[in-house]
């Protein structure tokens, strides 16, 4: 840890003069230009220098409070994401590091060590920023960041009157990264609650005049299923977190026809890699050419290996792998293929299933189902079976109709399995498609895989 | 619906979605000879472990595999009887 001359976020928010900034959540609107939101947590705030603060709070407006007060003060941040269970806590808190709780609710600190809060007179030391990583099982890996490599990807102008948003929660990497471009692009922005419907939430960004707002593929497909949708016009839509197919794009655009949509790679470790602004999915193949400058992108047994300056430093814990290789190159374990000028992606190593021997990816059918104009949202997962092992199997949710009648699933199944033979080899076809209400999504906005 | 009708009904369906030709149904037919192959049979099973909530070639060992249709829906009645 250094001190250095850098810039705390408190001073990158509040330099910027213009009226009528705001932090927005269902219950409070703070002015983000005429005092100083963080002032009275920071009265004292010294007790909290060179402390390792673990951040456990209700509401994610009191998360930004914090963040703004103790950014270049405490040593550590730890950046608790709402889904993290009470009993986690203890051992997270220990793995941290932590000596320090900041919380807004009442808590039971005393299986907590108690905090030292002995007075240091250091300012702006460069704060380590600690992130959870979004695993769907498992203990969460703890990724630590400082503030430079957060805002690595975050360049351009500064974007006066801009107002964002994010179905993320902002305590996790994608939705920090909107909440760091409103604060230090002179701008506001509107948090979601994890309580609210999207309708609801969507008629609350609406009000606002949201302008940029970011989500999952799958927070999209919601939007575009709750009949909510145009009650926002946002100039600004991004993609992140799940690997966009075509048709989700196509449909955000006819949705919103003024609207400049980007798909953004990312992920906790690597940070954001790239955004692709031209409509289509996957990315440019001329993106690998680039060399010398950041990011730097490489495929290695069909991976896209990424090095680039907003990537994190490291795992916290003990025995824990590097983050990158040697060479400074992230694995970030999303499979890609060439499709003539491109890059498409194909899904997650992680997720691959074998059917038979032959390697299917839950993603690619998912792509190829969605496809279908009736599909809303569609899940693929893998069956075992007493015959041959695995089978590929597909919970499917519809469109609704504007006249609320229900279409003819019989039908729609059949053609859904034509568009599949169209695009995939015969061992990739689901031969099951189930319909459903809804397909789940987890806190990270991404979907809820199904194994079994 | 008596199971039968069920499990003759639900082959009848896989093969025309899986655009199989589908012999004549008789207790005696091997279920190799129906026209379904492996692949249509494990649907066929998949299929009817959702109908039923049972899956018999799965959850008992010591079954050796129904060779005719008539051993495949006797197993499932006796299972679920």
């Amino acid at each position: 840890m250094k001190s250095t001359n850098r810039t705390a976020l408190k001073e990158l928010t509040l330099t910027h003069a213009s009226t009528g900034r705001f932090l927005l959540d269902t219950s409070i609107r703070i002015p983000l230009c005429t005092h100083d939101p963080a002032s009275r947590l920071r009265r004292g705030v010294s007790v909290y220098s060179d402390t390792n603060v673990f951040i456990r709070t209700r509401s994610q407006i009191s998360t930004v409070i914090a963040l703004l007060a103790l950014d270049g003060i405490a040593k550590r941040m730890i950046i608790c994401p709402p889904d993290i269970s009470d009993k986690q806590i203890p051992r997270l808190f220990e793995v941290a590091e932590s000596n320090t709780i900041v919380s807004d609710a009442d808590i039971d600190t005393s299986q907590y060590p108690q905090q030292l809060g002995q007075m240091r007179t250091s300012r702006n030391i460069d704060t380590e920023w600690v992130l959870f990583t979004s695993g769907t099982s498992g203990f969460p890996k703890l990724v630590l960041h400082t503030l430079s490599g957060l805002m690595a990807p975050i360049h351009g102008h500064s974007l006066t009157h801009a107002v964002w948003s994010t179905f993320y929660d902002i305590r996790r990497y994608g939705g920090l990264q909107i909440l760091l471009r409103a604060l230090v692009g002179n701008g506001s922005i509107v948090l979601s609650d994890s309580g609210e419907s999207v309708s609801a939430f969507l008629s609350r960004l609406g009000i606002a005049g949201v302008t940029h707002i970011s989500g999952t593929p799958s927070h999209w497909r919601r939007v575009l299923m709750t009949g909510s949708a145009k009650l926002i016009a946002p100039a600004y839509i991004r993609l992140s977190g799940e690997m966009p197919g075509q048709d989700i794009l196509d449909r955000l655009q006819a949705t919103y026809p003024n609207a400049r949509i980007g798909h953004a790679f990312a992920s906790t470790e690597a940070g954001v890699v790239f955004t692709v602004n031209d409509g289509q999915e996957g990315f440019p193949a001329s993106l690998l050419a680039k060399t010398g400058t950041f990011p730097i992108i490489r495929i290695k047994n069909n991976s896209l290996c990424v090095r680039s300056d907003a990537t994190a430093r490291r795992y916290i814990g003990k025995e824990m792998p590097p983050i990158a290789d040697s060479n400074g190159f992230v694995d970030t374990g999303d499979i890609v293929k060439r499709a003539g000028e491109r890059y498409v992606f194909v899904g997650r190593r992680e997720g691959v299933v074998n059917i038979g021997g032959q390697k299917v990816h839950p993603e690619e059918v998912e792509a190829a189902i969605n496809r279908h104009p009736a599909v809303a949202a569609s899940r693929v997962w893998a069956r075992s079976s007493p015959i041959t092992g695995m089978l590929i199997a597909a919970d499917v949710s519809l469109t609704p109709r504007a006249d609320r009648t229900r279409p003819d699933f019989a039908a729609i199944r059949s053609e859904i399995i034509t568009t599949c033979r169209a695009y995939l080899a015969p061992h990739k076809v689901p031969v099951q498609i189930y319909e459903v209400e809804e397909i789940p999504i987890l806190n990270s906005g991404k979907i809820e895989r199904r194994h079994a | 619906m008596e199971i039968r009708t069920i499990i003759l009904e639900m082959m009848a369906k896989i093969a025309q979605q899986q655009k199989k030709p589908l012999a004549p149904l008789r207790d005696e037919l091997e279920l190799m000879d129906s026209g379904l192959d492996s692949l249509c049979i494990a649907i066929l099973v998949a299929e009817l472990e959702d109908e039923f909530g049972i899956d018999p070639l799965s959850s008992t060992v010591d079954h050796s595999f129904p060779v005719t249709i008539g051993d495949f829906i006797k197993l499932y009645e006796n299972e679920i009887h």
